[in-house]
């Protein structure tokens, strides 16, 4: 095929992208669709925000949810808004925003887009861990957060070192994952049939996912947690973008591709992990998130902060939806997530069969 | 024609390396023992790269030439004896300066769904970059000369999952090409190729050579290939040198036996002089053919 395009746009990718650059060699590349993608998940989210916090039992117009969140709002408003609402809507965003990169991270180290954290035994392990503090100790809710915690982080290193040889390859973290997933789904199946009525109650609840009751408390610890840890994975992200041709390709590049692996792994198993631990296994965020955001930017690579900005607005959406579609019944989020994913992963089946990948 | 070659008749480009002489070369081997886990390819192999050479490694399958090459790229570490990069163990090197100074086109390399061929091109520039030099004018022009000299220029805007084999395997020579380095290895390029893109990309790396003064490596299957293309050849067999120099010198009926345990006839390439391989008939297989008809 003859194409009469200058090579000067061809290197723009056939997709608009702009340079920066500025004296002193300092040079940067945006992709102005992925940008535009992003802005637009923020501004849906903003606006599931303002939706969430000036809606409920006392209604809010949302000049003045704005006005109460920029510190300018009445004393009854700013209590409803400041300290019931908001918190919970923030656990909502960065719990999304930590599982959509979780799940960027780990889709693209298995190279796989069924291998999301969910997928791979991660949600399992924090369960787990959460149903050995609440059936075998009757633990507080510090406790359960702190079970959950281990349980993903013992999980994750299982994983990694059960996947590991001469390195962490695609398929066999998959494999791995889901036999993983396979034991603790049975582990946690038992857990359940040794507990009383109360404590299964209890356990059943955290087991779907919600941000019922969740306050400051539980957005310092993620908010500091995701402050470290996306600068981390950024860094490492031109590094991971290479990997996606292959180990060979993107070592002889000059790819310190162990190294790159680990460390993200090692990333997105702590956002995982607190995330499940703030609100529960809310499932399916972390599968679709990051395969949205890449059908919304159209882009190769990992698409770290389209994905992250997904799973945020996903998460507040849903959440949103939960809590004002069915009524009276409040829904817990992980339910909503859930039938959204569900349908998600059928189309995504159906799609990539039409496409004769699978 | 007989099988006898006269070996002054070569051409070879690397008078100037051959052994015994002082020169020092950029990439060499010293007395390395390669293993996969347990599994010893070759023990106390010491290979010399020439520099400016196109040198093309053969021998039987399983005889360690990929092996060879992933050492010489460092990735594989020896278990004993060390890899030598400008005087330096290649392992002790920062990744990105030996990314700088040497390539590598492996066998297996995935294009990213819905990738563009300027951007897989592109991707070659990642050595030269960094978190805050992400797209120089230097990477612009670079990757647009790689795309030019290996003609896939006017591709620039396609998918890499749109073309044939031929030109995707152009491409991501393209793609090593850009990272702008005097050494290339190639592990087996013409794999899955037709025979007039196996000749393609050939011409290209012998051009590559020849007009950018690049050193290569290639490991290739067909031995006729390697004998016309190479400046210099390495014949292994189980993870030993059993010849190496100009294929005017080296190609003879008795190494291709001893390599390979093929009977041959060795006689000049009429397009090029070189050594070509004709493999003996099996008279008993024909005569079987003849009587099954």
């Amino acid at each position: 095929m003859k194409s009469n395009l200058p090579v000067r746009s061809a290197l723009g990718a056939g997709r608009a992208s702009r340079v920066v650059r500025a004296p002193g060699g300092l040079s940067l590349r945006l992709d102005v669709r992925a940008l535009v993608v992003v802005v637009a998940l923020l501004l849906a989210a903003l606006a599931a925000t303002v939706a969430l916090i000036g809606t409920g039992d006392f209604p809010i117009p949302a000049g003045d949810v704005l006005r109460t969140l920029l510190g300018d709002g009445n004393a009854g408003q700013e209590y409803i808004v400041n300290e019931l609402r908001l918190p919970r809507v923030l656990v909502g965003l960065l719990v999304g925003a930590a599982l959509g990169l979780g799940g960027a991270l780990f889709q693209s180290i298995s190279r796989n887009p069924l291998g999301s954290p969910d997928v791979l035994g991660l949600s399992q392990g924090s369960t787990a861990g959460a149903l050995v503090m609440i059936v075998l100790f009757s633990g507080s809710a510090d406790a359960v957060t702190l079970g959950s915690l281990a349980g993903g982080l013992g999980t994750g290193l299982a994983i990694y070192l059960l996947a590991w040889k001469r390195g962490v390859h695609g398929y066999r973290l998959v494999l791995v994952g889901i036999g993983v997933s396979a034991v603790l789904s049975a582990v946690n199946g038992y857990l359940i049939t040794k507990a009383d009525l109360i404590d299964a109650a209890r356990a059943v609840v955290w087991m779907t996912g919600s941000l019922n009751g969740r306050g400051w408390d539980q957005v310092w610890p993620l908010l500091w947690l995701c402050l470290a840890l996306v600068p981390l994975v950024l860094a490492n992200a031109r590094g991971l973008r290479m990997t996606e041709m292959g180990d060979d390709v993107s070592y002889a590049l000059g790819v310190r591709v162990e190294r790159v692996r680990l460390v993200l792994m090692l990333a997105a198993v702590l956002l995982t992990a607190a995330a499940t631990a703030a609100a529960g296994p809310v499932g399916f965020v972390a599968l679709t998130a990051p395969q949205l955001a890449r059908r919304l930017t159209r882009s190769p690579g990992p698409n770290l902060v389209p994905s992250m900005c997904m799973g945020a607005t996903l998460l507040i959406v849903a959440d949103w939806a939960s809590q004002r579609l069915f009524g009276a019944d409040q829904l817990p989020v992980g339910v909503v997530t859930g039938v959204l994913g569900g349908v998600y992963l059928l189309w995504l089946l159906v799609t990539e069969r039409k496409a004769g990948r699978i | 024609m007989s099988g006898q070659r006269e070996p002054g008749k070569s051409d070879s480009a690397n008078e100037n390396v051959k052994k015994g002489t002082n020169t020092v070369n950029r990439l060499s081997v010293e007395s390395v023992t390669l293993a996969y886990d347990q599994r010893v390819i070759a023990e106390q192999l010491s290979v010399e790269i020439p520099d400016n050479s196109f040198t093309v490694i053969v021998g039987p399958n399983a005889c360690g030439k990929s092996t060879l090459l992933r050492a010489l790229s460092r990735m594989l570490k020896p278990s004993e004896g060390r890899v030598l990069l400008d005087g330096q163990v290649i392992q002790s090197m920062p990744a990105k300066k030996v990314a700088r100074t040497l390539g590598l086109l492996p066998q297996s390399s995935i294009a990213p769904d819905g990738i563009t061929v300027a951007d897989l091109v592109g991707r070659g520039r990642y050595p030269h970059q960094g978190i805050l030099r992400q797209w120089s004018h230097d990477d612009e022009r670079v990757v647009r000369e790689s795309m030019e000299s290996t003609g896939v220029a006017e591709l620039a805007d396609r998918y890499v999952d749109e073309l044939s084999g031929g030109q995707r395997q152009r491409v991501w020579i393209a793609m090593a090409l850009a990272q702008q380095t005097p050494l290339l290895l190639l592990d087996e390029p013409t794999t899955y190729l037709d025979i007039q893109h196996q000749i393609d990309v050939l011409d290209l790396c012998a051009e590559l050579h020849e007009e950018q003064g690049r050193t290569l490596v290639a490991v290739l299957h067909d031995l006729n290939h390697a004998a016309r293309y190479a400046t210099h050849l390495i014949a292994l067999r189980e993870g030993a040198v059993i010849a190496e120099g100009a294929p005017g010198d080296i190609v003879t009926a008795g190494l291709v036996e001893e390599v390979f345990g093929l009977r041959c006839q060795v006689i000049d390439d009429p397009e090029t002089g070189t050594p070509l391989v004709v493999p003996a008939a099996r008279k008993a297989r024909t005569k079987l053919v003849r009587e099954a008809s």
